[in-house]
């Protein structure tokens, strides 16, 4: 389909305020009145909270002070399971809870403050790894610490292991990892119970808020207006914790009669808000004698920290994913999410499908070692084509073809020779080079009914001024939902792009288009701004303002003739599902996406065997993504996950103690800089998707999966040992290639976390 | 105590026009430019001179303004964001940066885009090792630095055209 705005790199909306740093994030934002507040944390880990102490030397009088006894409400952050309290009321599950909240004019007199708030505790025994809570060392939520557990099945798996040539097992681990969004969390709240509430603040999921809001504070839905500023970077980080800020800055707001402000420094971001679940998969795997792919049986937990949060969504994701693209004749996911008493691990870009394919590529890889075939050709054998069934036996309807991807991959990263060339140098050579692949998949919107139960609600409206205006609570986090869905708009309205504005996320002024996430924004939500947009010219042509044929100055002069006829133009569409979509809930069955994206990714990498250090010599990224609606924007989407997959897989290392994070700074927790990072080599193919806007998918998680699973493949090529778990830092490269074999090698951040201890 | 007790005055030129701040003298200038002055495009990601998204020129040196004294800008010459761009229009690193897809959720870029006026000072037509070293101040979390580096080489290849036409 010829396309004039879709398919172009118009500049992004609302570029020219962030270039020349006029846009207004949360904390360039001030009111008249307004004073600032703080949060005193829990120090330790699980236990009783005692006695409360006000020190010496504050003047208590100036501040505002908010305990549990002030909420008007109900003490929840209501997101799934409303089982995390807003502040903690007589006990602690975790390091970094809040619990007591104090807001002063003075930004500067907080932090003596806040330290001298003297918490008593009875300690309580605390878990922190998957291990200690699947042993239930002590049961520290529920009767037996799992959040959710999934178990999908495919086939006979039990019967399947005996016709096997091959029964191949694995382990593998992931860590945790932080969103470091540049911009840290912050809220502005003001209102009182008679005037209502306002929320302004960064984030992606306004209705979220507006629905932690009425629960915290037992308002009406139409007294609580949740406002989004400009977002500097989310990546899952701001999907459920500004719930939580946004009901500490509005219980202070209303105790103070005052608009207050909440801005975390980078410290207090890192050490107290969500991470990427940590998680370990088991894998074992039958295969046949032409190297077919019999059986898996796949054991995927993760630990979701103190509370619910999320946990069950990001373990439902990482267990439709942990089959990847690939066909299985009988398939078995039994995943479980555990409680540590850690603060809750929560949403990071991929959502459980980098932890599950890290396993299954690094999986892929060992296998067909083990059974003597190039990775390749192993994976040849068993991709996923049409018309084969994925693990919840869905029909693959996409005219997917993953052998021509993997072989496109292969001649735009010259593999093939690299092979060959690498194992010639590596004899000689202290500096061993690798290449290694990632080939995987990742579903678009919301997991098997979601988006049925979202049913989003679009808008679009005339503007006084002349022009069309988007209404969603979809926001721009930096990835461009502001530009696409305008050229949607300006698309199927017939007009230009800068005929097209966007509302600001306000949920007094735009419907609940549901939150922004799950790679489901341009497919989704592009989807309803073009039926939305059709719904718009009907409804001129039938009033008789417009010829159906008729172009952008005859439309937009209709919209003016309309809005002077009857008040206002606004058209609304919600959600339809695509047909032949099917879900059960029970048996995991059905369509669990509408559609998948689909990529190859191929890294480079030189391990230098004296100082243990990798580097990435040339990564490529080559995946499917349906019709790509802006190619810079596109790019950039791909170009950044790759560089978080690279973060993920050897810089990102959370150190622990006893659930506390002891490298909480940018110092010590080092993710990629301008120096770190390989050329990212950035290739599309586009196989439009019938029932996305213009062909389109999602795209924003997929590039997260790959570079993990390929870097360390690469890794595994180039040294001859096999690496399983990331972070893989330098020294954990040393540690495993000089480790005695029966004798573990000390576990240098163990010991480190030890020492932190004393 | 009275509102101004320990206090002092700095005087410097902020953006061409010469102004005088009541501080304390260890005040962060990133937060005498942005609390004071109202100038907020430098922000505050890190507040330990790992991110750069707070540079700023001073004396035509990048500095991370949230590592800087106040009292040690007292009569030097500042340049932050709002001073790069033009009266009308865009500076061509701006317009480099929107046109390329060098700014995405946009927090690092006031930032990234003074370190990239000062890279391009001192290396008109860089390298791509030079543009690597020179932005490695600054940190952004949303592109991978690809599309960065697309811009410096766009304003730099911009600039040296426009040379050569005057030439």
């Amino acid at each position: 389909m010829q396309t004039r705005v879709v398919g172009a790199s118009v500049p992004r909306k609302e570029g020219v305020g962030k270039v020349t740093g006029r846009a207004r994030y949360v904390d360039d934002l001030s009111l008249p009145g307004m004073i600032f507040g703080a949060t005193v944390r829990s120090s330790i880990a699980r236990g009783r909270i005692q006695d409360i102490q006000f020190g010496e030397g504050i003047a208590w009088d100036e501040f505002t002070i908010v305990t549990a006894k002030d909420i008007p409400g109900r003490n929840v952050i209501a997101l799934i399971i409303d089982d995390q309290p807003c502040l903690a009321d007589g006990v602690v599950n975790h390091p970094e809870e809040p619990i007591l909240l104090l807001a002063h004019p003075n930004r500067h007199a907080l932090a003596a403050a806040v330290a001298a708030v003297h918490i008593q505790y009875e300690p309580a025994p605390s878990i922190h790894t998957i291990e200690q809570s699947e042993r239930r060392e002590q049961i520290i939520w529920g009767t037996d610490n799992v959040f959710k557990s999934f178990r999908m099945e495919k086939g006979d798996v039990d019967q399947a292991w005996e016709g096997a040539a091959w029964i191949v097992e694995g382990e593998y681990t992931t860590g945790a990892q932080e969103q470091l969004y540049i911009e840290p969390n912050g809220i502005i709240a003001q209102g009182s119970e008679e005037e209502g509430l306002t929320v302004w603040g960064s984030m992606q999921c306004p209705y979220y808020i507006h629905k932690a809001m009425l629960a915290l504070t037992g308002l009406p839905p139409d007294k609580i207006r949740v406002v989004q500023a400009e977002t500097g970077g989310a990546f899952g980080g701001k999907e459920e914790y500004p719930s939580m800020i946004a009901g500490h800055a509005a219980l202070l707001a209303m105790k103070s009669g005052r608009p207050v402000k909440i801005i975390y420094d980078r410290m207090e971001d890192m050490a107290a808000t969500t991470k990427r679940h940590p998680s370990r998969t088991r894998h074992r795997t039958a295969v046949d004698a032409d190297g077919k792919l019999i059986a898996a049986e796949i054991e995927f937990v993760i630990d979701g920290g103190a509370y619910a949060t999320l946990s069950s969504t990001v373990l439902s994701r990482g267990t439709i994913h942990a089959g990847g693209p690939y066909f299985w004749p009988n398939i078995r996911v039994i995943s479980k999410a555990y409680a540590t008493n850690t603060p809750p691990h929560g949403a990071f870009r991929g959502f459980g499908a980098p932890q599950c394919l890290f396993a299954l590529e690094r999986h892929m890889d060992h296998v067909a070692r083990t059974i003597g075939l190039a990775p390749d050709e192993f994976r040849q054998r068993n991709f996923l084509c049409q018309g084969m069934t994925t693990a919840t036996d869905q029909v693959i309807h996409d005219p997917i073809d993953m052998h021509h991807l993997l072989d496109r991959a292969f001649e735009l990263s010259d593999y093939h020779a690299k092979v060959q060339r690498f194992a010639v140098h590596n004899l000689t050579s202290s500096k061993k080079k690798g290449i290694g692949m990632a080939t995987f998949l990742h579903g678009a919107g919301f997991t098997g009914s979601g988006e049925r139960h979202m049913n989003a609600l679009v808008g679009l409206e005339a503007t006084p001024a002349g022009g069309v205006r988007v209404l969603v609570s979809s926001t721009d986090i930096g990835q461009g939902t502001n530009t696409i869905l305008s050229q949607i708009a300006a698309e199927a309205l017939g007009l230009e792009y800068d005929d097209v504005s966007m509302a600001q996320a306000d949920t007094s002024t735009v419907p609940n288009s549901g939150p922004t996430v799950a790679s489901r924004t341009a497919m989704i939500i592009g989807k309803i701004v073009q039926t939305a947009a059709l719904k718009m010219r009907q409804t001129l042509t039938e009033s008789g303002l417009l010829e159906p044929t008729a172009g952008r100055e005859e439309f937009l002069a209709a919209c003016q003739t309309y809005r002077h006829r009857f008040g206002e133009l606004k058209c609304f569409s919600r959600y339809e599902a695509a047909p032949n979509i099917f879900w059960n809930d029970e048996l995991y069955r059905g369509e669990a996406y509408p559609a998948y994206a689909w990529a190859v990714y191929i890294a480079e990498v030189t391990v230098d065997t004296n100082t243990y250090s990798v580097t990435i010599d040339d990564f490529v990224a080559l995946q499917e993504i349906g019709k790509v609606l802006h190619p810079v924007l596109a790019a950039g989407q791909i170009e950044g996950g790759v560089a978080q997959g690279i973060g993920f897989a050897l810089y990102e290392k959370v150190v622990w103690n006893d659930g506390k994070m002891l490298n909480n700074q940018m110092t010590n927790y080092i993710m990629p800089t301008s120096e770190d990072l390989p050329p990212i080599r950035v290739f599309f193919e586009e196989m439009p998707y019938q029932y996305g806007p213009y062909g389109a998918k999602g795209i924003g998680e997929l590039p997260m999966d790959g570079p993990a699973p390929a870097i360390v493949n690469a890794i595994v090529q180039a040294t001859g040992t096999s690496f399983n778990a990331i972070p893989l830092l330098p020294e954990d490269i040393f540690r495993v290639m000089t480790a005695e074999p029966d004798r573990p090698a000390e576990d240098f951040f163990s010991a480190l976390a030890a020492e932190g201890s004393q | 105590m009275s509102e101004t007790a320990g206090r002092c005055e700095v005087s410097f030129t902020v953006n061409g026009a010469a102004r005088t701040v009541s501080v304390y003298p260890m005040e962060r200038l990133l937060d005498v430019l942005r609390n004071s002055l109202g100038l907020t495009g430098a922000k505050e990601g890190c507040g330990e001179g790992e991110c750069g998204t707070c540079s700023v020129l001073l004396n035509g040196e990048l500095v991370n303004s949230c590592l800087v004294p106040v009292l040690q800008a007292q009569g030097a010459e500042l340049c932050t964001i709002e001073g790069l761009t033009p009266e009308a229009g865009l500076h061509p690193v701006q317009q480099a940066f929107l046109s390329c897809g060098g700014a995405q959720c946009g927090i690092c870029t006031p930032g990234m885009i003074m370190a990239t006026v000062q890279l391009l000072r001192r290396h008109p037509t860089p390298t791509l090792e030079q543009v690597r070293e020179g932005l490695g101040g600054n940190l952004c979390r949303c592109t991978g630095y690809t599309r960065i580096f697309h811009s410096v080489f766009e304003v730099a290849k911009t600039e040296a055209e426009k040379a050569d036409t005057l030439a």
